[in-house]
């Protein structure tokens, strides 16, 4: 029987993440190619009661331990690597989340395994796994393969099916007792999301701007838009970063997701970290001087153009068309 | 405070990336280089640091191309040293790189109790793992990443880090520690090109020896490629007009005018 593989769950203030059941989905396929057991690894307080939804996993160890809310990586990975040894686990999959960043590579950094970032797809081959990362915000793929089947693999959230890894039967768990050191990065409260002026997750329609946008003054461009379409600005990661939006207005992995029925994505590149928030949008339509722009592979209608040109032109024609 | 500042090019993805002929790395002759933008950030967040706290901002990098100009503005910002790594930093992966700063950092004197490392949280190429961690387990020291936000303390500092949906979480760190920064908590200061040019002309960048690693990547990377235009949206085209005619129709027909 190959090794085993091994999944470490992610919680978030008591609730699992859906990176959990996408990892064990794509885990479960894996190990039934390789005909290898299934674990997962789940670490915090209330870990025991939570474990109960991993079913999709043969076994899952637990550390039902408050000190490992939120713990440092270097705590989560000595936890880890007990299991690895324990268990004979020879692939381990970690969430490329803002929660988890950092585990994997430490761990790496700890047992020499190799590391590969970024996946959105993972196969059997024989023994040997192979794994396509995405590069460059998009632009480029790379399959790269363990050739024992053996290392690290940080999987990106919204690539693989959650629901593959969901199951209504409880696994046998198997409790940890491991003494915690004092680590030497403490958590000590969470700073709840400003509440903005608009919540952007209830909007209808959504006009997202990006670095393409240019300036704070081109901003007002977009507000045009959204008003006479009644809906609301939001933003990709720099335009927040220069300050010319709220981050209330953040979309993607560190902001918020959306879902309305029409996102514009104005200037905005498409990379994974803001495709992550916005991919369920019901109609996406992508506006880009760049026709090669990875945003164009995921948007539903597509413009190659200056937004800049574009916008007063169009909001103009919206106003006519309304009357 | 000692904060060391870890400045690192990569490719503008804003130019059209070609694989080169072995199929497995970038053609580096159509690359424009730039620097990865958390590290601009995490300069910024330095010299706030410095100008609140005191002490001395270190900026380290390994040769690439532009990697010069990218020292003097960080020089003409307000940091207070500039050293490059002749090493090219286009050929080593993520393990790598780290080895080599590992042993920079481990050298004598590098390392004081108010030392920070700030190198940026994550880079668009980093297949092998965030150099940050891989340092900080090297040196034993403390880690955090995503990190958006640090007020100086006494042998420590306050951190805040990202989550999703907005939502931070406050940590404390012991000092020495390694940060990986995401965003500063103000936009990262502009500095007038005559000002870089002046510095050019009056500061030294420093040269650090080091070996070079024996494996320079450690992946078994089979093959770099494009995505395959697959699902691609529908275009519309024509004059500006004609296409704001047509967005005009796709959001009737979506119902929202
Ligand atoms: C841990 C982590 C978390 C992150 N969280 C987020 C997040 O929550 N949200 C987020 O958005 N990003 C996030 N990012 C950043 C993300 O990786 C990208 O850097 C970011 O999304 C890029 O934003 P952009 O598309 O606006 O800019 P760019 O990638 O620079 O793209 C600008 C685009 O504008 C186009 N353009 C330029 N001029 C014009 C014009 N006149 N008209 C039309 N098009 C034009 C260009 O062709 C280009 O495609 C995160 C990254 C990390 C590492
Ligand atoms: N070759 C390098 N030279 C200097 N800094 C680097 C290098 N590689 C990584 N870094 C630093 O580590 C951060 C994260 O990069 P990466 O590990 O590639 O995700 C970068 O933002 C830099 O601060």
């Amino acid at each position: 029987m190959a090794n085993p593989i091994l999944v470490l769950a992610e919680q978030l203030r008591g609730e699992i993440s859906d990176i959990t059941f996408e990892m064990l989905g794509v885990g479960r396929a894996l190990a039934s190619a390789v005909g290898a057991p299934l674990y997962a690894v789940l670490l915090g307080s209330e870990a025991a009661p939570l474990a109960a939804k991993l079913g999709k996993a043969d076994k899952v160890f637990v550390a039902d331990n408050p000190q490992l809310n939120l713990a440092p990586a270097a705590t989560v990975t000595a936890v880890l690597k007990t299991v690895i040894d324990q268990s004979q686990a020879g692939l381990v999959l970690v969430g490329c989340t803002n929660v988890s960043l950092g585990i994997g590579s430490t761990l790496a950094a700890q047992t020499g395994l190799p590391l590969v970032n970024f996946c959105r797809a993972a196969r059997a081959d024989g023994s040997a796994i192979q794994l396509t990362s995405q590069l460059f915000g998009g632009k480029i793929l790379s399959d790269v393969k363990l050739p024992d089947g053996r290392g690290i693999a940080c999987l990106y959230p919204g690539a693989f099916p959650a629901d593959d890894g969901k199951s209504d039967q409880a696994p046998p768990v198997e409790k940890l007792d491991l003494p915690v050191e004092a680590p030497k990065v403490t958590f000590k409260q969470y700073i709840e999301p400003e509440t903005g002026d608009v919540d952007i997750t209830k909007q209808n329609i959504l006009v997202g701007v990006g670095r393409g946008i240019q300036s704070q003054d081109n901003v007002q461009l977009a507000e045009d838009l959204a008003q006479v379409l009644g809906g609301a600005v939001c933003a990709s990661r720099p335009v927040i970063d220069q300050g010319w939006q709220p981050l209330s207005r953040q979309v993607g992995k560190s902001g918020m997701t959306v879902k309305p029925r029409v996102y514009f994505a104005l200037g905005i590149s498409g990379a994974p970290e803001h495709w992550e928030g916005m991919q369920n949008s019901l109609c996406i339509i992508a506006v880009n001087t760049d026709p090669k722009a990875p945003i164009f592979d995921g948007a539903h209608i597509g413009v190659v153009g200056d937004v800049l040109e574009l916008l007063p032109v169009l909001t103009d024609k919206v106003k006519a068309r309304k009357g | 405070m000692n904060l060391y500042v870890l400045l690192k090019m990569v490719p503008d993805t804003v130019e059209e990336l070609e694989v080169a002929a072995d199929g497995k790395s970038l053609d580096s002759e159509f690359l424009r280089f730039k620097l990865s933008e958390p590290d601009d950030h995490a300069l910024e967040q330095a010299l706030i640091l410095k100008e609140k706290m005191g002490g001395k901002v270190t900026v380290v990098a390994f040769d690439a191309p532009e990697v010069d100009d990218v020292l003097f503005t960080a020089l003409a910002k307000g940091a207070d040293r500039a050293v490059k790594i002749p090493l090219n930093q286009a050929s080593l992966g993520t393990v790598a790189s780290a080895k080599v700063l590992t042993e920079f950092f481990a050298a004598a004197g590098a390392l004081t109790s108010d030392s920070l490392l700030l190198p940026g949280s994550q880079a668009i190429d980093d297949l092998e793992g965030e150099l940050a961690p891989l340092l900080a387990a090297a040196l034993k020291l403390p880690y955090i990443g995503v990190v958006c936000g640090v007020t100086g303390d006494a042998g420590k500092v306050t951190v805040l880090k990202e989550f999703a949906g907005g939502l931070r979480g406050e940590f404390e760190v012991t000092l020495p520690a390694v940060l990986g920064i995401q965003s500063a908590e103000k936009p990262p200061r502009y500095v007038p090109v005559a000002k870089v040019r002046a510095v050019m002309k009056s500061a030294q960048i420093e040269e650090a020896a080091l070996a070079s690693p024996e494996q320079p990547i450690q992946l078994d990377i089979e093959r770099m490629y494009k995505p395959e235009a697959a699902g691609r949206a529908q275009m519309i085209e024509g004059s500006t007009e004609e296409v704001a005619d047509q967005l005009v129709e796709v959001l009737a027909k979506n119902s929202v005018i």
